[in-house]
């Protein structure tokens, strides 16, 4: 899915980041870099740094130490709860963002998200009246205003129905066609060896490994059909 | 930040219920606020028993007849009084609720007070006061209603009583027409009798003996004179030992319903804003969209700044309807209008940055709320406090904590305002706005850990 650009420029790229809350490490030394073009998930077990390696990027909080090559305005941000307003509608939420973002024709920019995530038809309703699954959509839309070359994506698929999941990843799919980076965190690991072009294995806040799945698989051994059962054992070997 | 605030306009106006709350709130308050006090309260029901014989109820003092009956009404000036025939009835009226208390006033009460005035012994008539005591708020009432009006009527019989004795003096020291037990006397009186004596004197030969033991007399009637030309000056000063002469040395004399104006409107100021500031930020982190809108689109500074002006833009107009509403029953000086804003808008800002302080701090709509709730109700408590009423040590301490906090400055905005009150406008709310920043630092603080 990777698209590299003409320069061989990263979309995004972090250098030995590191996020320190009191007397815990968060993240140490993390480095990583996203191609445009290119999705790139984030896994790893519980407080593994996931969703910190992420708002680092995204620019809600800043790194204790090491760099982020974009700034917060570059890249577009989709958290794990969808973060729009319930009492407005769908096409008031995007307006809001539109001119927040300040975006140059933010009706244009409604419109073509409103298109783009098929939510034309209930442009008019509110958020609150919405399903899980198009409230998501709306929250990846806002990401999406300002048209950033990285969208971040917080576990996208963690409040879905198998049928929203599906119709989620053909949507991030075509972004990435289009050129745009993705990067995302998840849970699922079945769902970063199908969508993901390459995996950064993140524990207790240390960058593990980074390539595709398949190179995992290799790495560890076993049954190449099983992702899942590669990936519990790599962190096992590690000692995690 | 404009596009922030139409935002949660628009969420406010999808709200009906807060925002009927809003409108709603500071009228009610209002009417019921100048309902009160342009309206004095109504008369407290007291049982009277009058026990006098009909047409016992006078006496007579100096030889003028005096009517109880006359000063009774004294009593019954600010009670309602409702007539009963026996004792037994004005217990059960008191034991039932349907009157604040029963006064008695005993058959022998005018014989009482004749022997008392007459110096024929006795120490006048006692009435009796029933009350009941399930309820201390109304045997608090019942007792100082019926004290303060038996204390009128007392005052009214004893002016009387001084002016009829001081009458009675001067007929000795003057002379003239005198009457008792219906008989008309014609007094000498002391100056008469003294020029009649000196005449007398006059008459005999000088040195005799007759003569000095006349001038005794007239020495000594002359001394009465002197002294009994003071009596009047003396039964005024024992009728009214104490003078009352008060003198303002501090702060603008504010009529009290003209202060309890400045008090309610505080409050409502206080709640509307202070609840809108919290609830809306905490709106922020409950919609998870504070992590979106600090990434770039707005600063945490600016996102605290739009909050306090949209508690602000909703609270001052809604507190400034409530002051007219309060204004068509209190008469308020509508020609200080611009400065009633001025500290509506001040009192404003400086709750609402306590309010962003309190939302920054609990993040969550019904968290803000209660400790919105939590946090201003004891503080505008404490800041009524009066000088006075608590030791000297803690009254210190409760100002000192009144003075950390929004409300006590802002209601010395509003009583200045409104009133002409010190401390003056420009110091209320230079304080206020010490407290804003204060406050908003606080809040800034609080979001620096927020995502």
């Amino acid at each position: 899915m990777s698209t590299a650009t003409a320069s061989g420029a990263p979309a995004i790229a972090a250098g030995e980041v590191t996020k320190r809350f009191g007397r815990r490490d968060a993240l140490r030394g993390v480095s990583f870099e996203a191609d445009p073009g290119e999705v790139v998930a984030v896994i790893g077990p519980n407080g593994a740094g996931k969703t910190t390696l992420l708002s680092i990027l995204a620019g809600i909080q800043p790194p204790t130490s090491g760099t982020v090559s974009r700034g917060p305005r570059e890249v577009g941000w989709v958290p794990q709860s969808p973060a729009v307003y319930t009492k407005l509608s769908v096409a008031e939420n995007l307006r809001l963002f539109a001119r927040l973002e300040k975006v140059a024709d933010p009706d244009a920019a409604v419109a073509a998200m409103l298109e783009q995530t098929g939510l034309a038809e209930r442009a008019d309703d509110e958020l609150g009246t919405l399903s899980g699954g198009n409230r998501q959509r709306v929250n990846i839309a806002v990401g999406l205003l300002a048209d950033p070359p990285v969208l971040l994506l917080d576990e996208p698929s963690s409040s879905l129905d198998p049928r929203q999941r599906e119709r989620l990843w053909e949507f991030i799919g075509a972004l990435a066609a289009r050129g745009t980076a993705v990067v995302f965190s998840t849970h699922n690991v079945g769902e970063a060896d199908r969508y993901a072009d390459r995996v950064l294995v993140l524990a207790d806040g240390e960058a593990l490994f980074t390539g595709s799945p398949t190179d995992l698989e290799a790495r560890v051994g076993g049954d190449p059909r099983d992702f899942e059962a590669a990936f519990v054992r790599f962190l096992h070997e590690r000692g995690h | 930040m404009r596009w922030l605030l139409l935002k949660d306009l628009q969420i406010l106006r999808r709200s009906p219920f807060l925002v009927a709350v809003l409108i709603a709130y500071p009228l009610i308050i209002s009417v019921l606020i100048g309902l009160s006090l342009s309206r004095g309260p109504d008369k407290p029901k007291v049982a009277v028993v009058n026990e006098l014989a009909p047409g016992a109820t006078g006496f007579t003092v100096a030889g003028q007849r005096l009517d109880v009956s006359r000063y009774a009404r004294e009593l019954f000036k600010s009670v309602d009084p409702v007539y009963v025939d026996t004792r037994k009835e004005a217990i059960a009226k008191v034991r039932d609720g349907e009157v604040l208390g029963a006064l008695i006033v005993p058959a022998d009460a005018t014989k009482q007070l004749q022997d008392a005035i007459n110096l024929s012994g006795g120490k006048g008539p006692t009435l009796e006061i029933l009350y009941n005591v399930d309820d201390p708020l109304r045997t608090q009432i019942a007792e100082s209603t019926i004290k303060s009006r038996l204390a009128d009527a007392n005052k009214a019989l004893s002016d009387k009583l001084t002016q009829l004795a001081g009458r009675y003096l001067q007929v000795l020291l003057k002379g003239g027409d005198f009457s008792l037990l219906g008989q008309k006397f014609d007094v000498l009186g002391l100056e008469r009798s003294k020029a009649v004596l000196e005449s007398t004197v006059r008459s005999l030969p000088p040195g005799s003996a007759k003569a000095r033991e006349i001038q005794r007399v007239i020495d000594f009637n002359e001394l009465a004179i002197e002294n009994l030309g003071l009596s009047k000056n003396v039964l005024t000063a024992v009728g009214q030992p104490l003078n009352v002469k008060r003198t303002v040395v501090a702060g603008h004399r504010t009529p009290l319903d003209a202060f309890a104006v400045a008090v309610s409107v505080t409050i409502s100021l206080m709640f509307v804003t202070v609840l809108l500031a919290s609830g809306m930020l905490a709106l922020e982190h409950e919609e998870h969209a504070f992590g979106r809108l600090v990434r770039g689109l707005v600063s945490r500074l600016g996102l605290l700044g739009e909050k306090v002006a949209l508690a602000a833009a909703c609270a001052v107009p809604a507190t400034l309807v409530m002051l007219c509403g309060i204004g068509i029953f209190v008469h308020l000086d509508w020609g200080r209008f611009a400065l009633w804003l001025a500290a509506l808008a001040g009192g404003a800002i400086g709750f609402g940055a306590l309010g962003v302080a309190v939302g920054a701090l609990a993040r969550d709509v019904r968290a803000a709320s209660l400790l919105a709730f939590l946090l201003t109700l004891p503080i505008a408590f404490l800041a009524l406090v009066p000088a006075g009423t608590v030791a000297h040590t803690l009254y210190d301490v409760i100002r000192a904590v009144s003075a950390l906090f929004p409300f006590r400055p802002a209601l010395q905005a509003v009583d200045a305002a409104l009133n002409r009150s010190s401390p003056s406008l420009p110091q209320t709310l230079a304080h206020l706005g010490v407290l804003a920043a204060a406050y908003l630092a606080l809040a800034r603080v609080a979001l620096a850990r927020s995502r």
